[in-house]
C-alpha cells in the first residue's frame, strides 16, 4: 500500500481513510500490508508494518510551512535541497522503486496521485496488479478549474495504466470518467466509513468554555472544520453566515483549520462586518477537534467538490447534523442531510437560517442521520476490496502462467 | 519679512515620547470564558510585557536618562519635554522601579516638562469624548502623582490632530498642542516657528519638524545615508544655517535612545554632544514645549480639517484604522463602552481600556505585511490577522464577563 500521511501525521481525511480502511482489511484472513509513506515517524501501529520511503541518502526531511509546501531534504553527507509537492512525489517514486526490488507483494495499492507514479514503479518492476485508490482528483482540489497540468498528466497516465480505479464516491467516479475518459466498468466505487470504535467519546466538558456560555445565553454555533483551501468553499459559507446573521444575530460560525485561504478568510469577515461572529481557531487536533462538532449545532460542508467528505460523519458521531454541498460523495452514504448547492450563497444563507431557528429541524435530522451512521461499516469497505484484490491477482496469476506455456 | 532682532533666542525644543502597551498574549478562543488574563504572557515568549519593559529599560531608559541627568545637571540651558503614557508608567512601577526613580530624578532637574495624554494611549478621541476626557484626566493625575507636575500642554496619541482637537485642547485650558509638521498642511510654511490653530484664539500649536527629527530617530544609523555618521557638530551647523527659525521642534519616541537606534550606532555620544555643540552659538538654548510658546508669538494660524498624525508615508490614520480588521476590532470595543462602564467593575473596564490602546491595531496593519518592515519590527506577533484574533478573542471574553455580570450583550 502506498500513502501520503497516516495519523497522526495527517492534514486531513486522507490519512483517516487510509488507517481506517488498512485496519478493516487486515481483520481479514490472509491480509498483509505494507504502508509506505514518504516520511519518518512512529504511528504506533501494530497491525501492519510502516515503512519510510526516503531517498537514499537522506537523513531527514524539514517541513517548512504547511504540508503542501515545500520540504528541505537533508542528506547525510550535508547537503540539502528543497522540494515543492511535485519534486516530492517524484523523490517518493524513487524511493518506492528502490524499495521494491527487496520485496515480495502480490498487490499494489496506491492512494491519491501522489503515489500513483510510486505505483506505476512498482507495477513495472513486479508486474503485479496496481489499484488506484482516488480520494480526489485534480479538479476537486482546485475548486471548481482545471488544477495544475503536471497533475492532471499523472493522473491521466495512472488512470490508463491501473488494474483498477476505486472511487470514494459516484460523484468521484462520474469525474474520473468525464476528466479523463476511462471506461465506468474500470471504475469500482467504495464509500469510505468511519471505525466509530476509534473514535474517542465527548467528556462532559466542553473546551468552548465561552460558547457554551453563548448558546446557554440562546446563540447557535455553526461549525465548519477542514483545510482551508479553493476546494472547500469557504468564501461562499461566510457570505452566506453574513446573510445568517442579519437575520439570526445571535449565531456564531467556528472554523476550525488553516490552510493557504485563512488569512484571506479572516480579512473577508472583517470586510463583511461580521467578525464578531466569526471565530477562527486555526488546526485543532485531539480534544479541541471533537468538540468542534460537539459545540455545533449545524455542521456545514460547502464544498465546491468534495470526492467524500469523511467530516461529515465525524460530525454525526459528535452530534451535529449536517448541510453539505450537492458536489459532495458523502451524501451518497448518508441520506438525512441538508443539501445546497456549492454556489448558491442565498440558499446556504436559507437553510442555515432555518436550522439556527428551529430545533425540531436539527434535532430530527441528526436523529435519523446518526441512525444511518451506525450502519455504516469499513467492513463492507474491505470485502469489496478483497473481492477486487483476488480477481486480480488471479488474472495476474492466469496471465504469468499463459505466459509461461507459451 | 521679518528679521529676528539682535540677540533673539533660538531654541531646540528636543520632544520625547515614551510608552509601552500592554501587548496580548497568544489568547485563544479556548481561553475565552476561561482565563482573563489577555496581558500576561509567558515570561520567554514574545509577547511578554514584563521581559519586553525590562529589556528597553537595559538598553533604553536607564542608560538615557543617566546621561540626560548628567546633562541637565551640567547645562542649565539644556531643556527636555516628555510625554509618559499611564501604562508604561505601571509598567515601570512593576518591572523596573529603577527605571521609574530615573525618570522622576531627570523630572526633579526643574528642566523637564511632562507633556498631556491619554492614560492609555488611545484613539478615544476619535469615538468617545467622554472617555477619552477620562483618560486624560487619569494621565494627568497619574503625572501629578508621582512627578508633581500639572501638564500645559497636550499631544494626542500617534500625534493624531484635527481642528476639532486643537479647539477641545483649547477649551480644556491647554496653552499648547503638538502636531506633526506635515508638508500638505503646512504649504509654505516653515515647522520652525511657534502657530495657532484655525478657530481657536489662546492655544498655541508647536509642529515637529520631521526631517531634523527623522534624521535621528530614523536615519541615524542608516549606513547608507549619505550624511551618515551623523555628528552633533554637523546636525547642529544645519540647524545654524536657518537664519530666521525660532524653535527647532524634534519630536520623537524616547526608544530611540538606545532601542531603536543602539547604543552601537553612537546615538548616546550624539546625544552627549548635542548641548555644547548647540549653545556653543550665542543666543541659541534650548526650551520646553511651554517655554517656546511663551516666548515666541504666533506666525500664522494653521488649518488642519482631515486628521494628520506622525506615522508613515500618509500621516494619517491608516496605520491603525486603515483596513476592515483595524476597524471591525476596534468598533467592536468601543460598542462595549456603556454596558462596561456601567459595571463599576474596575478590573473589566481597565483590562478594556488597555485594549484600546492604539499599538494593538498598529499589529493589526496589512499595508507592509508583506514587506516585512518598520511594522513588523515593532509587532510581537508573526502576521496581522494573528494580532486580529488574539484581540477578537479578548473582545469575545469581554462579552462573556458582561454576560456574567448579567449584561445583555
Amino acid at each position: 500500500m502506498l500513502g501520503w500521511e497516516l495519523p497522526p501525521y495527517n492534514s486531513g481525511g486522507l490519512g483517516v481513510a487510509c488507517y481506517q480502511l488498512c485496519k478493516a482489511l487486515t481483520k481479514k484472513s490472509d491480509v498483509d500490508i505494507e504502508f509506505m509513506l514518504p516520511y519518518e515517524a512512529d504511528h504506533q501501529i501494530d497491525f501492519m508494518k510502516v515503512t519510510a520511503a526516503l531517498p537514499q541518502g537522506v537523513e531527514t526531511i524539514i517541513e517548512a510551512g504547511g504540508v503542501y509546501d515545500s520540504h528541505k531534504y537533508v542528506y547525510q553527507d550535508g547537503h540539502e535541497e528543497w522540494h515543492d509537492i511535485v519534486g516530492q512525489q517524484q523523490m517518493f517514486e524513487r524511493s518506492v522503486g528502490r524499495l521494491v526490488e527487496s520485496r515480495e507483494f502480490d498487490i499494489i495499492h496506491a492512494h491519491d496521485w501522489l503515489t500513483f507514479r510510486a505505483g506505476l514503479r512498482a507495477k513495472a518492476h513486479s508486474g503485479c496488479p496496481l489499484i488506484l485508490h482516488v480520494h480526489s482528483i485534480e479538479r476537486d482540489r482546485a475548486g471548481g478549474g482545471d488544477g495544475n497540468p503536471l497533475v492532471r498528466e499523472i493522473e491521466a497516465l495512472a488512470f490508463l495504466m491501473a488494474d483498477h480505479i476505486v472511487a470514494v464516491s459516484a460523484h468521484t467516479k462520474r469525474m474520473i470518467m468525464q476528466d479523463y475518459d476511462i471506461p465506468g466498468d474500470k471504475i469500482e466505487v467504495v464509500h469510505n466509513s468511519i471505525d466509530r470504535d476509534l473514535m474517542i467519546p465527548l467528556d462532559d466538558h466542553n473546551v468552548y468554555h465561552y460558547l457554551e456560555s453563548l448558546k446557554a445565553d440562546g446563540w447557535r454555533v455553526v461549525t465548519n472544520v477542514g483545510r482551508m483551501t479553493v476546494q472547500k468553499g469557504l468564501f461562499n459559507l461566510l457570505h452566506a453566515a453574513c446573510e445568517v446573521i442579519y437575520r439570526q444575530p445571535k449565531t456564531i460560525f467556528l472554523l476550525v483549520g488553516s490552510g493557504e485561504q485563512y488569512h484571506e478568510l479572516i480579512a473577508l469577515s472583517a470586510e463583511l462586518g461580521i467578525s464578531k461572529n466569526v471565530v477562527f481557531t486555526g488546526f485543532q487536533r485531539g480534544k479541541n477537534w471533537r468538540d468542534s462538532f460537539g459545540i455545533a449545532d449545524l455542521f456545514v460542508m460547502p464544498s465546491i467538490s468534495e470526492p467524500y467528505g469523511l467530516t461529515v460523519l465525524e460530525a454525526i458521531e459528535y452530534g451535529a447534523p449536517a448541510l453539505i454541498s450537492k458536489q459532495s460523495g458523502v451524501g451518497e452514504a448518508i441520506r438525512n442531510c441538508l443539501r445546497v448547492d456549492s454556489w448558491d450563497v442565498a440558499d446556504m444563507a436559507n437553510q442555515i437560517t432555518a436550522a439556527v431557528r428551529d430545533r425540531s429541524l436539527t434535532e430530527e435530522l441528526h436523529h435519523n442521520a446518526f441512525q444511518e451512521l451506525k450502519q455504516l461499516s469499513w467492513n463492507d469497505a474491505a470485502d469489496k476490496l478483497i473481492h477486487l484484490y483476488n480477481h486480480h491477482t488471479a488474472t495476474a496469476a492466469s496471465r504469468r502462467l499463459a505466459g509461461a506455456a507459451a | 519679512m521679518t528679521t529676528p532682532a539682535a540677540g533673539a533666542k533660538k531654541a531646540i525644543v528636543l520632544y520625547l515620547h515614551v510608552h509601552q502597551p500592554y501587548r496580548i498574549r497568544h489568547y485563544t478562543i479556548f481561553d475565552a470564558g476561561q482565563n482573563h488574563d489577555y496581558f500576561d504572557a509567558a515570561y520567554d515568549s514574545r509577547e511578554s510585557n514584563e521581559r519586553i519593559l525590562q529589556k528597553v529599560a537595559e538598553s533604553s531608559y536607564l542608560p538615557t536618562n543617566a546621561r540626560l541627568l548628567e546633562l541637565l545637571n551640567k547645562n542649565p540651558q539644556f531643556k527636555v519635554s516628555m510625554s509618559i503614557t499611564g501604562t508604561v508608567l505601571e509598567q515601570l512601577e512593576k518591572w523596573s522601579p529603577a527605571a521609574l526613580q530615573s525618570f522622576k530624578d531627570i523630572v526633579a532637574t526643574g528642566q523637564v516638562e511632562i507633556v498631556a495624554e491619554t492614560y492609555h494611549h488611545s484613539l478615544a478621541f476619535f469615538y468617545s469624548r467622554a472617555e477619552f476626557e477620562m483618560q486624560v484626566r487619569m494621565h494627568r493625575e497619574k503625572v501629578q502623582q508621582l512627578f508633581g507636575q500639572t501638564p500645559q500642554v497636550f499631544r494626542n496619541t500617534e500625534l493624531a490632530y484635527n481642528n476639532d482637537l486643537a479647539y477641545w485642547a483649547d477649551k480644556a485650558g491647554y496653552k499648547g498642542i503638538l502636531a506633526e509638521g506635515w508638508d500638505k498642511v503646512l504649504d509654505w510654511r516653515s515647522p520652525n516657528f511657534v502657530y495657532r490653530p484655525t478657530y481657536t484664539n489662546n492655544i498655541r500649536l508647536l509642529m515637529k519638524n520631521y526631517r531634523l527629527s527623522d534624521d535621528i530617530a530614523f536615519r541615524f544609523g542608516n549606513q547608507d545615508w549619505e550624511q551618515w555618521p551623523l555628528t552633533a557638530d554637523k546636525f547642529t551647523s544645519w540647524l545654524n544655517a536657518e537664519p530666521e527659525a525660532t524653535n527647532f521642534n524634534l519630536f520623537m519616541d524616547y526608544e530611540t535612545f538606545g532601542e531603536h537606534q543602539w547604543d552601537e550606532s553612537g546615538i548616546f555620544k550624539f546625544l552627549e554632544y548635542l548641548p555644547q555643540e548647540w549653545l556653543r552659538t550665542p543666543g541659541n538654548t534650548f526650551m520646553t514645549v511651554s517655554e517656546a510658546i511663551d516666548s515666541f508669538d504666533a506666525r500664522d494660524e494653521i488649518n488642519v480639517p482631515d486628521t494628520i498624525t506622525w506615522a508613515d508615508t500618509e500621516r494619517d490614520l491608516s496605520a491603525w484604522l486603515g483596513n476592515a480588521m483595524q476597524q471591525e476590532s476596534i468598533h467592536a470595543l468601543y460598542s462595549l463602552q456603556g454596558r462596561i462602564i456601567a459595571t463599576n467593575d474596575l478590573a473589566l473596564i481597565e483590562d478594556w481600556r488597555r485594549l484600546q490602546t492604539s499599538d494593538h491595531f498598529y499589529y493589526m496593519c496589512t499595508k507592509w505585511f508583506n514587506d516585512g518592515d518598520i511594522h513588523a519590527y515593532f509587532s510581537p506577533y508573526a502576521t496581522p490577522y494573528e494580532a486580529f484574533i488574539n484581540f477578537m478573542n479578548s473582545y469575545h471574553d469581554l462579552t462573556f464577563r458582561l454576560r456574567e455580570q448579567g449584561v445583555t450583550v
